[in-house]
């Protein structure tokens, strides 16, 4: 596939969200399923999650898009960030057993709907994020995967690393101002 | 009141909490901290999309769904009515945001504290135990004893405000101290000060007496 397939076939997910919430098309929600499902289960058992367990919340984590795709708000996350979301709330629930507070809810207007130009504006962003990650040198791109799936605080990825915590940290926050950088 | 928060959520911590890799009791204070901050907000949101754009990248990650697996969720999908709004209700500029309601209901009041000597007064959140929330109430113009840290402390501001070496901590505010800070937070003389202090190691008070003393009151 070309990038800019790749492109068109991810801004699709948006659309595939507004077919599932407009019309419960489940179509559209097994194409969904299609893509996301391996990657929420490879995220799980990343995170620590046998096989099994993987496949379970995976599933569930599918079925929560589903029954909360009135939630998804194109104009403030994409597709995919929003369904990481969910798949971290099940991780926290299922794998580590704890409660995860959230922060309140911002109030917005009455059923507001969002401005189509603020959801090209996000969705474009979510794009050119995606492109600086799959560009980041391999080192660093490996220290933000295990620091965001392999469910390890910063001193524990220096423990396994071998690196001493200010270098974890200073390599995280390069990373992340390559990012920065490349989001302007 | 939200534009004067001046003391805002490392980004170490903000991605731990994106990430979902925080203790419960750090959960807490940094849902509260973002409920009244929306610059924290916006840099969690930021955070969030790094995990989405990985989860969504064509990586090496990709597991191999069960056989059936679609079908057994398209089954389920049939006890899922098109969606009925579910918006949390807003409690907006409560003197207690949501996330920390949740554990010591809606107001400062109700608290049930403990004397913990100098009129310092706490009261330790039911958290999971690999780190310890708890409030501290501190009346005005009153130090905490001087301590330093084994792990990380962060203190979050939900009344009042205190003075220490840092700076000037008010409502919103979190002061994060990394272990071999040794400070002496001073409560503001004007009104008693109430903070959400969490630790993920217990703190080191000086001297023998408060090394006993510590024992007691789960410090
Ligand atoms: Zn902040």
């Amino acid at each position: 596939m070309s990038t800019r397939e790749k492109a068109e076939k991810r801004s699709l997910w948006v659309d595939h969200m507004v077919r599932i919430h407009t019309s419960r098309d489940r179509a559209a929600f097994a194409e969904l399923y299609g893509h996301f499902a391996p990657r929420v289960k490879g995220f799980l058992i990343k995170s620590g999650a046998d096989a099994s367990l993987a496949e379970e919340c995976a599933q569930e984590v599918m079925v929560t898009v589903w029954a909360k795709a009135h939630l998804f708000d194109a104009s403030r996350a994409s597709v995919a960030t929003w369904i990481f979301t969910i798949a971290r709330n099940r991780k926290i629930d299922a794998l580590r057993k704890q409660r995860r507070p959230e922060p309140e809810e911002l109030t917005w207007g009455p059923e507001e709907e969002p401005a189509q130009a603020d959801v090209i504006a996000l969705q474009q962003e979510s794009e050119s994020l995606a492109r600086a990650i799959a560009e980041l040198p391999a080192r660093q791109r490996a220290l933000l995967e295990k620091a965001y799936f392999g469910d390890l605080t910063h001193s524990e990825i220096a423990a396994q690393t071998g690196l001493p915590l200010g270098t974890i940290k200073s390599r995280i926050r390069l990373a992340l101002d390559r990012l920065r950088h490349a989001m302007k | 009141m939200k534009n004067d928060i001046k003391h805002h959520i490392t980004d170490q911590m903000l991605m731990g909490y994106s990430a979902g890799t925080l203790p419960e009791a750090f959960n807490i204070l940094v849902a509260t901290h973002i409920s009244l901050c929306d610059d924290c907000r916006a840099q969690l949101a930021s955070y969030d999309s790094i995990g989405g754009a990985m989860l969504g990248a064509d990586n090496d990650a990709l597991a191999t769904m069960d056989t059936g697996s679609l079908a057994a969720v398209m089954e389920r999908l049939e006890d899922c009515p098109a969606g009925a709004t579910e918006r949390a209700p807003s409690a907006r500029n409560n003197t207690v945001p949501a996330p920390l309601s949740d554990y010591i209901g809606n107001d400062l009041s109700g608290v049930k504290w403990r004397n913990i000597g100098m009129g310092v007064r706490q009261a330790i959140l039911p958290t999971s135990a690999d780190a310890t929330a708890r409030l501290l109430h501190i009346p005005a113009g009153v130090a905490m004893p001087d301590h330093g840290h084994n792990g990380t402390e962060m203190t979050l501001v939900l009344q009042g405000a205190f003075q220490d070496d840092d700076g000037y901590f008010a409502r919103g505010d979190v002061e994060t101290a990394d272990a071999d800070v040794n400070h002496t937070p001073v409560a503001d003389i004007h009104e008693d000060c109430i903070c959400l202090a969490v630790t993920d190691a217990p703190l080191r008070f000086k001297g023998l007496f408060l090394k006993i003393f510590q024992r007691f009151i789960r410090i």
